[in-house]
């Protein structure tokens, strides 16, 4: 970063008049306004470009997260602008971190991630590596599996849900059990055994996992050949091997940034979830992600949004606190000083 | 003995493609087969690969279906992702720019400010973005729908980096030359970065045809529903037409499956490119 501005500012040197407008020390203080629009009116400039992308971002990041924590200590039905008179301090808080549903909420999602996260990580790592040594039909392998990402969720979810985990006995899972003699199973109204999760695992393992192929295929190409021939003249045998000794090793950079993704999409889980589970009677009390639970309780009915906010101020904590965690852990940014 | 094991590794390798790759095809075979079908094939209890005849007529029925309105529903999804593509575009690639290029004292400060939105997911703004928008009266309104989600940082981030790549001799050719920041940028840059405004332009564009949650949150008329949320309602309603779902959801994806094929190499580009592993 500072090595391009300090090269960026040499490059301008040499244009005629540059020099005039550089601010000289000890040569007279200039006035407010050339120091604000800076050297060549470089300050306008940057403004220019990176304000209305900054401004907009302030407006519809930073703001909304400000006056949500104003909102957390207000008893906020059906309003935005709450009056003193409804101010409770931190009873919102602690309503939340005694609500069995939104603690349950919670549950849900590192159940989810214990599921998802190996599996897509498999999954994609494996696609990649197959791929990657094709000697033909390579592209149309790539384009099949990094073809979901194209779909939707509510249209992923409309398959799954109507037609391959579809409860009665047309559905695809069901014939083909049919075709063993198994028994019908309503997949997704079942809770013992919780057979919905298999189907809520499947359809993001299925839509996501040619994405995380792509990073991982670029994570491959990215390996020098030198150290497999070098590998293979100590004596390493193609295969388990040199894949334990070598490409995983080198895959590192990449493994650590799938799987902060994976983890972060998880967290933000609720298209699925919501288009397969919920029906013409609503949504059913169990597998309820943060983000379900928060859109009924701040958007449903009753939109307590002082309420909600208390439990999106709790789910930003908690996502801080794991990031830090999570970057100290793989030494993220160590390489950046 | 090693190179046939070598040999049979390899082609059992090509099965498990090939097996993998029907498995990954069969939910587009079944979104396919379903609409096309009549309501009778989809449901007899005999499961048959293919239906007993083609019916066309699906196709027609979907834009007729006043609980469905799949018309306004595509008109909309259309708008929200064309603005929503040209608009983040614009603005990213002049604040990538400005990062990359404009040398000014507290860039870095700008430059984490917007990295660490990066960090806020969905989940934590979701609510309080609902209750700005709410109380601006953008509810159920095309700029509700578009303008909060116009200011990417992830778009923002990819640009500065390719910025940053591009060849500082050709923008001071361009300085010497008399050309102040915009015309560098304007006709310099641009035109020879084509390659990341396609790949971030893809990228954001089967984001918003695709995005659920806030369209569903912001676009609570029917007049406002995006092809998902009418998809979404459709599918909850209490006397479901299978074959009209079904040949609604692959009239939704089609337009974006042509999209995704024609600009795969951009796609793949971009993803690359993002830059989050390294």
């Amino acid at each position: 970063m500072t090595g391009v501005t300090g090269a960026a500012e040499g490059a301008v040197k040499d244009v005629p008049g540059a020099r005039a407008a550089v601010v000289p020390g000890g040569f007279g203080r200039p006035s407010l306004g050339a120091r604000l629009l800076g050297p060549q009116r470089r300050n306008l400039w940057f403004w220019a470009f990176v304000g209305p992308f900054a401004i907009g971002l302030g407006l519809f990041t930073y703001v909304p997260l400000v006056w949500s924590v104003y909102l957390s200590f207000f008893d906020a039905h059906n309003t935005v602008s709450p009056t003193g008179e409804e101010f409770v301090g931190l009873d919102n808080y602690a309503s939340m971190l005694t609500d069995d549903a939104f603690l349950g909420s919670l549950g849900t999602f590192l159940l989810f991630t214990v599921f998802i996260v190996p599996a897509t990580y498999a999954l994609s790592l494996a696609l990649a590596l197959m791929v990657n040594r094709l000697r033909f039909a390579q592209a149309f392998f790539r384009s099949v599996f990094f073809l979901p990402t194209a779909c939707s969720y509510v249209v992923a979810a409309v398959i799954w849900k109507l037609s391959i985990f579809n409860g009665v006995r047309f559905g695809l899972a069901n014939t083909v059990l049919g075709w063993f003699g198994a028994d019908q199973t309503a997949w997704l109204s079942t809770t013992d055994p919780p057979w919905y999760w298999l189907v809520i695992v499947t359809v993001r393992l299925w839509l996501q996992a040619g994405f995380y192929m792509i990073l991982f295929l670029a994570g491959l190409q990215r390996i020098s050949p030198q150290l497999y021939e070098a590998a293979a003249v100590d004596g390493a045998r193609p295969g388990w091997q040199t894949f334990r000794h070598i490409t995983f090793p080198q895959l590192r950079a990449t493994s650590v940034a799938v799987v902060l993704l994976l983890v972060i999409n998880a967290f933000q889980a609720f298209d699925e979830f919501y288009n397969l589970l919920s029906d013409a009677r609503g949504y059913p009390p169990y597998a309820r992600p943060p983000l379900v639970y928060l859109y009924y309780t701040a958007l449903g009915r009753d939109q307590n949004l002082g309420l909600g906010s208390a439990g999106a101020v709790i789910l930003a904590l908690i996502i801080a606190v794991a990031t830090v965690v999570q970057a100290r852990w793989f030494g993220l940014g160590r390489k950046e000083d | 003995m090693h190179d046939a094991l070598t040999r049979a590794g390899r082609a059992l390798r090509v099965v498990v493609l090939i097996a993998l790759a029907l498995l990954f095809l069969i939910p587009f075979y079944l979104l396919v087969r379903n609409g096309l079908a009549t309501e009778r094939d989809i449901t007899a209890p005999d499961w048959r690969f293919f239906p007993h005849a083609l019916q066309w007529s699906n196709l027609t029925e979907v834009f007729d279906d006043p609980s469905l309105p799949m018309g306004r529903a595509l008109l909309n999804s259309t708008l929200i992702a064309v603005s929503t593509t040209v608009g983040t575009v614009v603005l990213a690639s002049l604040a990538g720019y400005g990062l990359a290029r404009i040398p000014y004292r507290h860039a870095n400060v700008v430059f984490y400010a917007i990295l660490g939105t990066l960090m806020v997911p969905a989940a934590v703004t979701f609510v309080p973005s609902f209750v700005l928008v709410s109380s601006l009266g953008w509810i159920s309104t095309l700029r509700g729908l578009v303008i909060p989600t116009l200011f990417s940082a992830f778009a923002c981030f990819i640009f500065r980096q390719y910025f940053l790549g591009f060849p500082k001799e050709l923008e001071d050719a361009a300085r010497v030359d008399g050309l102040g920041y915009w015309r560098t940028y304007w006709r310099i840059v641009v035109p020879n970065t084509r390659p990341v405004f396609a790949a971030v332009g893809t990228i954001v564009f089967i984001g918003a045809w695709n995005a659920f949650l806030w369209p569903l949150v912001i676009g609570q008329d029917q007049e406002a529903w995006t092809v998902q949320v009418a998809l979404s309602t459709f599918t909850t309603a209490q006397n479901l037409n299978l074959h009209e779902l079904f040949v609604a959801a692959a009239v939704s994806i089609a337009p974006l499956v042509v999209v995704f094929l024609l600009l795969q190499r951009y796609i793949v580009a971009g993803v690359e490119r993002s830059g989050i592993d390294d």
